[in-house]
């Protein structure tokens, strides 16, 4: 006789997720699109995203620009690849920061439980009053003052190489601010999920065990929240995605030169009526990146955590 | 309730103080200060902020006399603009003023009765389609909408304007961009509500006692179903209130928005305070609202906090 094979949480919601059509295909989608980004620049096949050529300014697709040319002649379709990078970047490290901070913070809150969960969370209510995007755009106005000041520095005296330093001076500031200030909805997601794990059997075994608490609550009671903790995650990096784009849209976020969504969109819209291409290229790709996001945070809702989802 | 409200208020309160104070210190932290401005100003005007905020004290000093100022309604002249900030903002406050109030309409009309209609219709192609249109909304940034309606509809109907903020039409496409995104928020928050509210067991009985349709959405579905979208209204409004400032620039709409990111990039410090106080008021403001509109229709949450 042959014992079946139990199977796990992971196949279980791969095999749901799989069955939810829009959010595989995004999926697959977000692969592609992520490939692209990161790795077709490397290859010969695409120019450099800084090469101007002003004589060929807005000149439409051709056999060296598939996309064409931008308004300074430079190709569309790498200025929209390394534009990209920064986006997406900016939306990983923010959401990494964010995560980091929110579940150290929700669940210490939750384990200790009491008075020190009741002025945690008092805390936390008061800085969701304030409001995000103002706080954001000061926040980052700040921090890439001050780190604009370093930037000599770190090239000259500590002999950093240039690009990686642009690259820092221009991402740094806006992935602190917004990881930063934006920790507090999961906080409170694992928050109430510590707190309802915490009075389950298993934990009090470990209790009884004499485990310590940093061991229970973080190799114990942790683990089982990952479920709620990846759908949250993929929904906030589309969320930090946008909140870059936003900046970068009213000038205080990716400085140009440098390229990221919002810097394409909003220098798109400013030749909408005689050039369209430039606005409709990068608004597909960034409407369909977050669209992906967002449906595929969705179908994992209802694969990894079949009762919070309302359908 | 009363002690409910009391505390909220007290709350608000709290938060506008740490918002003001914050950006107090945070604007006065960045290179370059109102005084060493590339847009030199006045020697009047200097003379004047100067004297009334005593910008050559130290910051501490500086911030107990902006209290001081502030308690006794001075806000302060702005060292770009050279006029009071009082008068700036009354001003621009109309205009942005509409824009919130309309996009905010066309929020809760479209959201809120697109998201009970997909719940009512669950699982069929018009739930699905709702949904999908929803997700679009929430992806598609009010910065791509707003140009692609510029393109393919002010250009088309001949009393629309590709931007400008004169007569009532000009209305339009702004509030449109605007209110579109929360609304498909809405429409989400409002669907899983009323869902949550329709599988519950006194649905069921009122249904087999042979209740209509109608009255047990009316009398029983809708007052619970709304409550997850009334708890949304506060951070609805604060959406619209930053996107305005995407919108604002937009449409070239003469709101406050402009205000609020060229005071911060220009170190205009008593315009800024301006701006955040206004839009932090308004915030706390209406998360109160929504909080005592919330604890009416939920006895249970009466007595929390």
């Amino acid at each position: 006789m042959k014992i079946q094979q139990g199977n796990s949480l992971w196949s279980d919601a791969w095999q749901r997720l799989k069955q939810n059509r829009m959010a595989y295909l995004s999926l697959w989608l977000l692969v592609v699109i992520f490939s692209a980004c990161f790795i077709l620049p490397m290859t010969p096949l695409i120019p450099d995203p800084d090469i101007q050529d002003l004589p060929n300014a807005f000149k439409g697709p051709s056999s060296g620009h598939i996309l064409g040319q931008d308004q300074a002649g430079r190709d569309l379709l790498s200025r929209l690849l390394s534009g990209g990078q920064i986006s997406l970047l900016v939306g990983f490290i923010a959401t990494l920061i964010s995560i980091v901070i929110g579940i150290t913070y929700g669940a210490i809150s939750g384990y200790k439980g009491g008075k020190t969960d009741g002025i945690m969370m008092r805390i936390v209510d008061v800085l969701y009053g304030l409001p995000f995007l103002i706080l954001i755009i000061l926040f980052s106005m700040l921090l890439s003052a001050v780190i604009k000041q370093h930037e000599a520095t770190l090239i000259d005296d500590w002999s950093w190489p240039t690009p990686l330093v642009n690259l820092i001076v221009n991402i740094l500031p806006l992935c602190l601010t917004i990881g930063l200030l934006g920790w507090y909805t999961m906080a409170r997601v694992v928050r109430s999920q510590v707190l309802s794990t915490k009075k389950l059997e298993y934990v009090e075994a470990a209790v009884s065990l004499g485990l310590t608490h940093r061991n229970i609550l973080f190799k114990q009671i942790l683990p089982n929240l990952l479920g709620p903790i990846i759908v949250y995650t993929t929904l906030t990096i589309p969320g930090f995605i946008l909140t870059e784009a936003t900046l970068s849209f009213l000038g205080v976020g990716v400085q140009p030169p440098n390229s990221s969504w919002g810097i394409m969109l909003s220098e798109g819209a400013n030749y909408l009526e005689t050039q369209p291409r430039l606005l409709y290229i990068p608004s597909l790709v960034f409407s369909v990146t977050l669209l992906s996001l967002n449906f595929l945070g969705d179908g994992l809702r209802d694969a990894l955590d079949p009762k919070a989802s309302k359908d | 309730m009363l002690k409910t409200i009391i505390n909220r208020m007290l709350q608000g309160v709290l938060v506008t103080f740490c918002l003001l104070t914050i950006t107090f210190f945070l604007v006065r932290m960045m290179p370059g200060d109102a005084l060493t401005n590339e847009k030199a100003m006045s020697p009047q005007v200097r003379q004047k902020n100067i004297e009334i905020f005593h910008l050559d004290k130290p910051q501490t000093v500086q911030y107990l006399y902006y209290w001081k100022n502030l308690l006794s309604g001075q806000m302060g002249y702005s060292s770009t603009k050279d006029q009071p900030v009082a008068k700036i903002i009354s001003q621009s406050f109309p205009a942005s003023a509409m824009l919130g109030i309309l996009g905010m309409i066309i929020a809760v009309c479209i959201g809120i009765p697109a998201g009970i209609i997909a719940a009512l219709k669950h699982n069929s192609l018009m739930d699905n389609g709702a949904m999908f249109v929803a997700m679009l909304g929430i992806s598609v940034p009010s910065f791509v909408l707003g140009p692609l309606f510029a393109i393919f509809i002010a250009t088309k109907v001949p009393f629309l304007k590709v931007a400008g903020w004169g007569d009532p039409f000009d209305w339009i496409l702004p509030s449109l961009t605007l209110g579109l995104g929360t609304a498909a928020y809405l429409a989400r928050i409002t669907r899983a509500g009323m869902l949550d509210v329709l599988s519950q067991d006194y649905i069921r009985t009122a249904k087999a006692k042979g209740v209509s349709q109608f009255s047990i959405i009316r009398k029983h579905a809708l007052k619970g179903g709304l409550i997850p979208s009334i708890a949304f209204l506060g951070p609805a409004f604060a959406m619209l209130i930053t996107g305005s400032f995407v919108v604002e620039t937009i449409f070239q709409v003469p709101g406050m928005g402009q205000h609020f990111v060229n005071s911060a990039k220009d170190r205009d410090y008593f315009l800024l305070q301006g701006m955040v106080l206004l839009f932090g008021g308004l915030i706390v403001i209406v998360n109160l609202a929504a909080d005592i509109l919330l604890a009416y229709l939920n006895p249970r949450l009466r007595d929390s906090l």
